[in-house]
């Protein structure tokens, strides 16, 4: 399947100094899954474009670089650094430096009862337990190699327990700040959130730089969310360019449970975005609702990976494609109904702008139906802005560059549309309009051309 | 000197001449009425004189309070007072139509070295020309004429041009299609706009929306000419003999220009 891991001995040096002093190396489950996960990604190496699901996204140039662990000291950071990070009514914030948890830069405002609010790293020191129940079960580490490679390096990032019926209405915002460092540097965090039965939360998962250089964020998160259990959680990159960043949702759904995953991609250089919930009980509801906003030379894949393991569930994929100069995106949606998941109802929508010639986007659905009483959707559009209404904005008086961007607005509203009023909205709302003024204040060249490609708008709409 | 002034105005679309010489005159408080078969070329003008790029104007010039339109952007023309009222307004979804209203406000009177209007003192306004045009406040939080009816656009059209007060209006086509009621407030939307130090160019099929907004002159457009200039009572000639008689007509004496 994969070539074999360039610089493989590097990762053996790294993962055996790291096993041996890592948080919970005395603890054999611990060790054994980090193990596991090790040979397992041993086996298969970093994925090539042969790999069916790694078919428009070159990792080569992650494979080739020699990495070292990124460390949080690397660079000391100070609480006013962070800033302008701050999310406006999060009830608290955990700052994670390079993969691992900053105590001293976190705030807790007001932590809520019945709620716990950690770190994995402290957890697995103060209460094994509570992590080893569900750390590990749900993560596809056979599938994905950087799934393999983030539970090998398990060590630190969120732990976030609500408690059965507790209510939080504030979100919890997970800030990862990676530090620029003279060598290329790689952190794995894996966050562990845990949503018990009727309890509802809003958790922000964020991604920023601080300075430019070549880091490498591979993230895995798991997300169980019980019965009944309404929960949104929001994943926003925004690093430097020269960031890779991989990061997965795992999201297991029990019975009646609620979620929607909302993500944001707007920063990084070569990101890739995999969610995968499983519906897992009766009734479960799963939104996956996106926006990845690229130019330059970013390439921004969205993964998804739905699976419907029980019947009367439904999913409902939505993402929206902003692309400029050479920008490449990847829209791969793939719907897995299990045998007894009658009565799925699965949608998904990719839509697409390309604002420039050389901009790209491939698109891919892919439908697995083992049931046979379901409904399965999905459809795709590509498509430019649209001459006509900015016309029509222009002959109000609209300057071309504010008529784009309100049309590049209305774009992404859908997104912000599908996403429930509070801080968390507000705080994606303020990020897309500062990005899409970076984006609408170039204006391509107008030309005969544009439109030949109103005329290439293509929708794919099919029923399986 | 006149409001708008055209002259000798030749444009082509796609390799084809539309407009083949047009002389027109507008004085600031009149109302002309251009009327025409389909493909004679009064929406082309229309477009043009709203400064859509896909026209390309081969020969002649036009005068906007003695500037030279046809140099000017879209927004630039629209900043500078040209309104024009589309025959096929267009939708919009994702900006609701208050906030695009506003923003097209506060982008003109910026030009104009203007304040921005902030939102409290745009929603009176707003309300009070709503009201104008019997329209329903509920379709202001809706996307720009998403989902509106064909009459309901048409209204939109009016309202805009009545919150932006522009110089001059172009309406293209704006009885179209329109049942007698919608006609009607529209007309009467129209009619409240007038005023003299305001020009209107009515653009239209049917002589029948010139019986609620009468318009000071008529021009007949054929074949990229003007044919026939002349009073509101040309327009009801037409109504009798048809656009093909009055050419007849014009073949017998020769065109006057307004």
């Amino acid at each position: 399947m994969s070539t074999a891991i360039q610089n493989s001995e590097t990762y053996l040096d790294t993962f055996s100094e790291f096993e041996k002093r890592a948080g919970g190396h005395d603890l054999p489950w611990l060790r054994q899954l980090r193990a596991d996960a090790f040979a397992r990604f041993c086996e298969t190496g970093f994925p090539t474009t042969h790999d069916e699901d790694w078919r428009f996204t070159n990792v080569s140039a992650i494979t080739r670089t020699q990495f070292s662990l990124a460390q949080k000291d690397a660079r000391p950071l100070s609480k006013s650094e962070l800033a302008a990070w701050r999310v406006e009514g999060a009830v608290a914030q955990l700052v994670f430096v390079n993969g691992q948890f900053a105590r001293e830069l976190s705030t807790f405002d007001s932590l809520p009862a019945n709620t716990k609010i950690s770190s994995l790293q402290e957890q697995i020191a103060s209460n094994p337990a509570a992590i080893q129940a569900h750390l590990g079960h749900y993560l596809d580490i056979q599938r994905d190699p950087f799934s393999a490679l983030n539970t090998a390096f398990a060590q630190d990032g969120a732990y976030v327990h609500v408690r059965r019926g507790t209510v939080l209405e504030a979100p919890i915002h997970l800030l990862f700040v990676s530090t620029a460092n003279n060598v290329p540097s790689m952190s794995h965090p894996r966050n562990l959130l845990v949503f018990e039965d009727e309890s509802q939360a809003t958790i922000i998962e964020e991604y920023v730089s601080l300075g430019s250089g070549t880091v490498l964020s591979n993230s895995a998160t798991e997300l169980i969310a019980g019965e009944n259990a309404i929960v949104s959680h929001y994943m926003i990159e925004r690093e430097d360019r020269e960031a890779f960043n991989i990061s997965t949702l795992r999201i297991q759904q029990q019975r009646s449970a609620n979620v929607a995953s909302h993500s944001l991609l707007l920063g990084g250089g070569l990101v890739r975005n995999n969610v995968h919930p499983v519906l897992a009980g009766e009734g479960g509801e799963c939104l996956i609702n996106g926006l990845f906003v690229g130019n330059g030379g970013q390439h921004l894949d969205n993964y998804m990976h739905v699976e419907h393991a029980s019947p009367h569930c439904s999913s409902r994929q939505f993402y929206n494609g902003i692309l400029d100069d050479h920008a490449h995106g990847v829209f791969h949606g793939r719907i897995v109904v299990h045998k007894d998941a009658q009565k799925t109802d699965a949608k998904q929508t990719n839509r697409n702008l390309l604002l420039s010639d050389d901009a790209q986007i491939d698109t891919k659905p892919q439908l697995e139906i083992y049931a046979d009483d379901v409904k399965c959707t999905h459809g795709a559009t590509i498509g430019q802005i649209e001459e006509n209404a900015l016309f029509y904005l222009r002959s109000r008086g609209i300057e071309e560059n504010s008529a784009r961007r309100l049309l590049l607005l209305a774009f992404a509203a859908e997104c912000l549309e599908r996403m429930k009023a509070g801080p968390a909205r507000t705080h994606a709302e303020n990020l897309i309009h500062q990005h899409l003024l970076t984006i609408s204040n170039h204006v391509p060249a107008q030309g005969s051309a544009s439109h030949d490609h109103a005329r290439d708008e293509r929708s794919l709409e099919e029923v399986g | 000197m006149s409001l708008l002034e055209i002259k000798n105005l030749h444009v082509t679309v796609g390799g084809h001449e539309i407009l083949k010489g047009i002389d027109l005159k507008v004085n600031a408080g009149e109302v002309h009425s251009i009327m025409g078969p389909n493909g004679s070329g009064k929406s082309t003008l229309a477009q043009v004189l709203a400064r859509r790029e896909a026209y390309k104007v081969t020969d002649g010039e036009v005068l906007f309070k003695g500037k030279d339109l046809l140099a000017m952007k879209p927004e630039e023309a629209a900043c500078e007072g040209v309104f024009m009222a589309f025959q096929y307004p267009v939708e919009i979804p994702g900006i609701s139509n208050a906030y695009f209203l506003r923003s097209a406000l506060n982008a003109i009177r910026k030009y104009r070295g203007g304040d921005e209007m902030d939102a409290m003192d745009f929603l009176p306004m707003f309300r009070e020309k709503l009201k104008l045009l019997e329209m329903d406040e509920k379709l202001m939080n809706r996307s720009v004429n998403e989902g509106f009816s064909g009459g309901e656009k048409k209204r939109n059209e009016i309202l805009q041009m009545a919150i932006l007060q522009p110089k001059l209006a172009i309406l293209d086509e704006t009885d179209s299609g329109l049942d007698i009621d919608a006609l009607r407030i529209v007309a009467k939307g129209v009619n409240a706009m007038r005023s003299p130090d305001r020009a209107m160019v009515v653009v239209t099929h049917y002589q029948r929306l010139l019986s609620y907004i009468i318009p000071d002159f008529v021009h007949v457009l054929l074949d990229g000419r003007i044919v026939r200039s002349g009073g509101p009572e040309l327009a009801l000639e037409l109504e009798e003999k048809g656009y093909v008689g009055t050419e007849n007509e014009a073949r017998q004496s020769a065109p006057t220009s307004a």
